[in-house]
This record gives C-alpha cells, sequence and structure tokens, in this order.
C-alpha cells in the first residue's frame, strides 16, 4: 500500500491516474447535484417563516463547507509537500486553491442573495457570513502569494507554510467572530431559527455537499495535470505524450501555414 | 574533514553542473576554478547548507551536515558575495555584533587588532557607509580574523583588494591553514596560498 | 552577550541612528486617529462609540505597514545568510528580531495611545484598558507579522501582497483588543478579552518565531 502511495507520489505516474479519475468524480458531481437541486428545489416543503426563497441555502451551505474542507486538505497536502518533500503536494495545493476560493465567492454571494430578501440589506455582518469573508481573503493571499514568486519550488514551500499558518488561524479566526458577532447582537442569518429543519431539507444539503466534494476533486485532478505538464515541460516523458506530440505537429503546421 | 559527493545544481529548467566531489582535509585549501555562470557560487552555496541539495551527500567529520547542523555551523565561516556589513555601524560594531552572533564574545583588543592587521587602524569608530569599497571589503574579512570556524568558504575574497591588503588576506588565510584550518575559495586570480592546495575546475 | 541580545541592541542602534522606523508608525497612527474625526463628524457620543475601533484600526495598519522593513535590509545585505548559518537557533536570532521590531513599531503605539484616547473623551478606566490591550497585541501583531514578512522576502509587489496575507490572521487580536474597550466601556469588564489577548500572544511567541525561521530559509535557498 505504501509502496503504491509513494509510486503516485511521482507526477509523471499521477498524471495518466488523474487522467483516468476525473472523468468518474465528473460524472458522480453532475448525477449527485441533479439529485440534489431536484430534492432541493422541488421536494423540499416551502419554509413556514421563509417561504421559497430559502432554497438557496442548498447551493450556499454547501458552498461554505466545501470552502472549509479544501481550506483543510490544502493545509493536509501542504504538511504533506513540507514534510517529505514532494513536488506534487504543491502541486495538488495549487490546483485545489481556486476552487476554494470559488467555493468561498459562491457561499459570499449566495448568502447576500439569501439575505436580501430576509433582511432587505444584500449583507450583513453575520458570524459566519464575516468568517467566509476572511477565508476568501486567506485563498486569495496564498493564490497571490504563490503567483508571485517565480521559482515554482519556493512558490510551493511558501504556499504550504501560509496555507499551514492560516489553517491553524481558522479555528481562531471563526471563534473571534462568533464572541464579536454576539457580544454586539449582530444579525444572525440563519436556516434553524423559528423552525426546525425537515428531514429531507438536511438530506438535500448534504446530497449537494457530496456532489460539491465530487465536482472539486474532478476539477482539482483536471487542474494538476495542467499544471504537471507546465512544470515538467523539460522532461522526456512529458515530450513522449500524444497529446503534447499532437499539439506540437499542430503548432509547427500552423506555423507553416500562418 | 569536509566532503562533498555527487553534487548536482539546476537554475530554473538548466542543469549548471552534476557530479561534483571532493574533499577537503584539515590544513588543505582548495581553489575552485571556472568560468562565469558556470554555478561556483551556487556550489559554495549548496556546500554551506544554504541552498538545498538535490542530489549527493555533504558531509563534516564524516557524518551528513544535517545530521549534525549545529556542529557544522559553528566551525563554518561563509564570505558571499554580500559583505553582511550594516552600513550605519562602525566596522567595530559591525564585527562584534557579527562574532556574538556566531556564537562567540569577542574581547574588544582582539577585534581592534583584527582590523588594525587589515589596515583599518583608525577607521573602526567611522560608519562603514563612509568607507571605500576596498576598506568594506577588509572589514568583512576581519571577520576570519577573529573566526575560530575550522571551514572557511569564501566567495572572491580577493576581488577589489589593493596588492597589500591581498597580501594581507593570503597572511590571514596562511596562518589559517597552518593552524590545520580549510579553505574552499573562488578566485578568478591564481591563487598563491602556503600549504597543501588543489585546484577543482567546474564544468557544465 | 549572547547572539538574542546582539542582535536587539544592532537593531536598535540602526533604527535609532536613522529614526524614520519609529517616526513612520507614530506618524500614521496620529494621522488616522485625526483622519477618522473629520471623516465621521465631531459629534461626541458617536466618536466615543468607534474610538476603540479606530484607535485598534489605527494601530494595526501602522504596525502593518513597519512589517516589510523587518527583514528585506538583511536579506539584502547578506546579514540574514549570517544569521541562517550561525549555530544559534534561527527560530530564537528570529525572535530577537521581532521583539526588535516590537521595541520600534509597537511599544511606541502602546504609549502614544492613551494620548490619543483623550481625543475621543474615553473614560481613565478605558484608556487603562486599550493601553493594556495594545500592550498585549502589538507583540501579536509584529509575530503574525513576521511570517507574512518573511514569506514574502524579495517577492514582486512584496509590500501589498504582505498585507493581503497578514490582515486576515489578525483579525482575531483586533476584535479582542477592540472589543476589551468596548467592554469596559459598557460595563461589562474587560478581563475575558484582555485574557484572550494574552492567550493569543503566548501561542504566537511559540509558533511564530519557528514558523517565520522556516519561511526564512526558505527564502534563502534560492
Amino acid at each position: 500500500m505504501i509502496q503504491k502511495l509513494f509510486f503516485y507520489a511521482s507526477p509523471q505516474n499521477f498524471y495518466p491516474l488523474a487522467g483516468k479519475l476525473w472523468p468518474l468524480f465528473a460524472v458522480l458531481a453532475t448525477a449527485l447535484s441533479g439529485w440534489g437541486l431536484w430534492l432541493g428545489m422541488f421536494v423540499a416543503p416551502t419554509d413556514f417563516q421563509q417561504g421559497e426563497g430559502y432554497r438557496i441555502i442548498f447551493v450556499h451551505v454547501p458552498a461554505s463547507w466545501m470552502s472549509m474542507v479544501i481550506y483543510l486538505v490544502m493545509a493536509f497536502w501542504a504538511l504533506l509537500g513540507l514534510t517529505f518533500n514532494t513536488r506534487l503536494s504543491g502541486m495538488m495545493t495549487k490546483a485545489l486553491a481556486p476552487t476554494g476560493a470559488i467555493f468561498a465567492f459562491l457561499s459570499l454571494w449566495t448568502g447576500a442573495l439569501w439575505g436580501k430578501p430576509m433582511w432587505g440589506a444584500w449583507w450583513v455582518w453575520d458570524a459566519r457570513l464575516t468568517s467566509e469573508l476572511i477565508l476568501f481573503f486567506l485563498y486569495l493571499g496564498h493564490i497571490a502569494l504563490t503567483s508571485a514568486i517565480d521559482d515554482p519550488r519556493r512558490a510551493d514551500k511558501a504556499g504550504g507554510i501560509l496555507a499551514l499558518v492560516g489553517a491553524l488561524n481558522v479555528p481562531i479566526i471563526y471563534f473571534s467572530v462568533k464572541w464579536w458577532n454576539t457580544l454586539h447582537q449582530g444579525a444572525s442569518v440563519s436556516l434553524t431559527k423559528g423552525s426546525s429543519m425537515a428531514q429531507v431539507m438536511l438530506e438535500a444539503m448534504l446530497i449537494m455537499g457530496i456532489a460539491f466534494w465530487m465536482y472539486a476533486v474532478a476539477i482539482a485532478l483536471y487542474r494538476v495535470r495542467s499544471i504537471i505538464l507546465i512544470r515538467e515541460r523539460h522532461t522526456q516523458w512529458v515530450a513522449e505524450l500524444p497529446e503534447v506530440k499532437a499539439q506540437m505537429m499542430k503548432n509547427s503546421a500552423g506555423g507553416a501555414i500562418a | 574533514m569536509f566532503s562533498v559527493s555527487n553534487l548536482c545544481c539546476s537554475r530554473g529548467e538548466k542543469r549548471l553542473f552534476s557530479g561534483v566531489s571532493f574533499s577537503l582535509q584539515h590544513g588543505e585549501y582548495l581553489h575552485l576554478e571556472g568560468d562565469n555562470g558556470v554555478g561556483k557560487t551556487s556550489l559554495l552555496r549548496i556546500a554551506c547548507g544554504l541552498s538545498p541539495l538535490e542530489q549527493g551527500e555533504i558531509c563534516w567529520q564524516g557524518k551528513s551536515i544535517s545530521e549534525n547542523r549545529d556542529e557544522f555551523r559553528s566551525n563554518l565561516a561563509y564570505l558571499g558575495h554580500q559583505l553582511a556589513l550594516k552600513e550605519d555601524l562602525t566596522p567595530l560594531e559591525n564585527l562584534l555584533s557579527h562574532a556574538a552572533v556566531a556564537g562567540r564574545q569577542l574581547p574588544l583588543p582582539e577585534a581592534k587588532d583584527a582590523l588594525a592587521q587589515l589596515g583599518l587602524r583608525g577607521r573602526e569608530h567611522l560608519p562603514v557607509r563612509v568607507l571605500s569599497q576596498g576598506q568594506k571589503r577588509r572589514t568583512a574579512l576581519a571577520r576570519l580574523v577573529v573566526s575560530t570556524a575550522k571551514l572557511w568558504i569564501l566567495d572572491e575574497p580577493f576581488v577589489a583588494l589593493d596588492p597589500a591588503a591581498q597580501n594581507a588576506l593570503s597572511e590571514v588565510i596562511n596562518a589559517h591553514l597552518t593552524r590545520q584550518g580549510m579553505v574552499l575559495l573562488t578566485s578568478h586570480q591564481a591563487v598563491s596560498l602556503a600549504g597543501q592546495g588543489r585546484s577543482y575546475r567546474l564544468r557544465s | 552577550m549572547s547572539a538574542f541580545l546582539a542582535i536587539v541592541k544592532r537593531d536598535l542602534t540602526l533604527a535609532l541612528r536613522r529614526k524614520n522606523e519609529v517616526i513612520t508608525s507614530v506618524f500614521f497612527f496620529v494621522v488616522v486617529a485625526a483622519l477618522f474625526p473629520l471623516g465621521i463628524g465631531p459629534e461626541m457620543n458617536t466618536l466615543r462609540l468607534v474610538a476603540p475601533g479606530i484607535l485598534w484600526v489605527g494601530a494595526l495598519l501602522a504596525s502593518m505597514l513597519s512589517l516589510g522593513r523587518m527583514f528585506a535590509t538583511d536579506y539584502a545585505d547578506g546579514t540574514l545568510e549570517q544569521m541562517a548559518l550561525s549555530p544559534n537557533s534561527l527560530s530564537w536570532l528570529v525572535a530577537a528580531k521581532i521583539l526588535a521590531h516590537w521595541l520600534l513599531s509597537g511599544l511606541p503605539l502602546v504609549l502614544l495611545a492613551p494620548i490619543l484616547g483623550l481625543q475621543f473623551d474615553l473614560s481613565t478606566n478605558a484608556l487603562w484598558v486599550l493601553t493594556l490591550s495594545l500592550l498585549l497585541g502589538t507583540p501579536v501583531l509584529s509575530l503574525i507579522g513576521a511570517v507574512g514578512a518573511a514569506l514574502t522576502l524579495g517577492v514582486r509587489g512584496g509590500d501589498v501582497l504582505l498585507s493581503l496575507l497578514v490582515l486576515p490572521l489578525y483579525v482575531p487580536a483586533l476584535v479582542f483588543g477592540a472589543g476589551a474597550v468596548q467592554a469596559e466601556i459598557s460595563g461589562l469588564g474587560a478581563s475575558a478579552h484582555l485574557s484572550v489577548l494574552a492567550a493569543l500572544a503566548l501561542v504566537a511567541a511559540v509558533f511564530s518565531p519557528w514558523a517565520s525561521a522556516a519561511s526564512l530559509r526558505i527564502a534563502l535557498e534560492s
């Protein structure tokens, strides 16, 4: 088992594996999203207090969950990368960061869209929304740092340390924002306030959560393949890949015509 | 005893050098030669442990330097391209604080003597900012005089020195070699030092 | 003199010979405290309400402005390299640099805060809590900022990037620091907030030098 893990730790071996796996995850993501959205939009009952508008939570809550999970996964890869000095760990972190940022952004937008009919304001300084905003900044910071450093190895290591520092701080940040919010008796955008959650609502949210997770895995695997190609472009095995050879031929043919 | 084996280095995608191996015994020096850009500075930085070791091994007294870091570092004096001088401090202040950071309480008279040995008597109390380039280099070299390190790794130590200063530096290095020290240095000029010496040509 | 003290002494000597490091921080703090009333309006009741937040944000920004300088000069002139090659643990040496940074950029803010607090008509107790919260909080800012400064050493767009990295991590200190003063004003008592702030300072003091040292070694590799 450990042998297998070390085998796939090499980008050269991981590339074809990722190529085989990502379509599977994409299919799962599509299927589960379809199911989850059907449950959420059509099966789940109209909420007693919040009417139909509440249905946006079936995107909002899973997106929040995923934005947090992805950050933890990034931190996990960062820890692996810093401990074992593997190149692939840095590439996976780099592949995951944009998706995490997108989920955080999605969570913020859907939170606003939910809040407007409920509270009449496009933004409320709810503890969870505020924490989500800070998480979004953490993602942006990570992407900015790794993009600004030219040397890929240094970018990976620096990004790794930042991800770990961020991951350790996220609970502290969440706790402090919660404290800040309750002390000041701020607004709270909550699903469960005043109504108990119907079983089917929870089911829909969980299915959507898993759907988003499948999507995140699919897109990360897809993205990491591009990153591997770019990083390893000077190696023999990349030059011999059929898709790379085909592209080179297209390029030279295009050059001849143009 | 200091030895490196099978070192390699890449700058971006370009492989600078590979398969570099040599060793230094007490009282010996190694003159690292090579054209500009071949990677001499990179090799020295890897030998110090500043740059990562992609391949091969570096050993101090038989043990890998990653195993006995503190032991290796307390026996290493490195002089790179940057002089590590604070322009707003005097040569004396620079020398004393540098020695303290390297783990040594330097007595004031010894510090002054070291600066005098490199021709800086009378200038110990001026801010480094107002010294000439050669005088700044000599201030940096004074660190070697007071160093108790056994291995000196020097990157172009003779550059920007007038003949008198070059002689002074040679004397300092020779004294170190006589005390069973080791020196690994690069220099574009011919190096004439006492003691056992070899050349190693770095090729791409 | 130990390596730790040598570094603190060196950084303090250098800063006091140039003086601009201390002055920049202090000046920024004063300016921010003066600008907010101009932006908000002179109504004393409003100002008294927002004073803890304004003063804390001002101190936070002033502290953040000076972070870029923590390691940059040492990196440029080769001093950092020598520290990395020292047999002394780099974490310990970095702790010395952070202490020096705080003495130059954080402590002046702590001393200035009560005076600026008077401009907002804070009570004596509130001023005490403000000073204490900054005394506990500004070291947290220097410690967390050090990791950011180390990660962005020599990177393009370093200063802005540094701010982006460090601001989310500053939020807990801000919440508990400003919150302490607000709790004091509203009569709830600031002890809980200050305890948490002290705990944050302790955790940061333990982890930050080590994380910063690791980041510095990464920066020195190339």
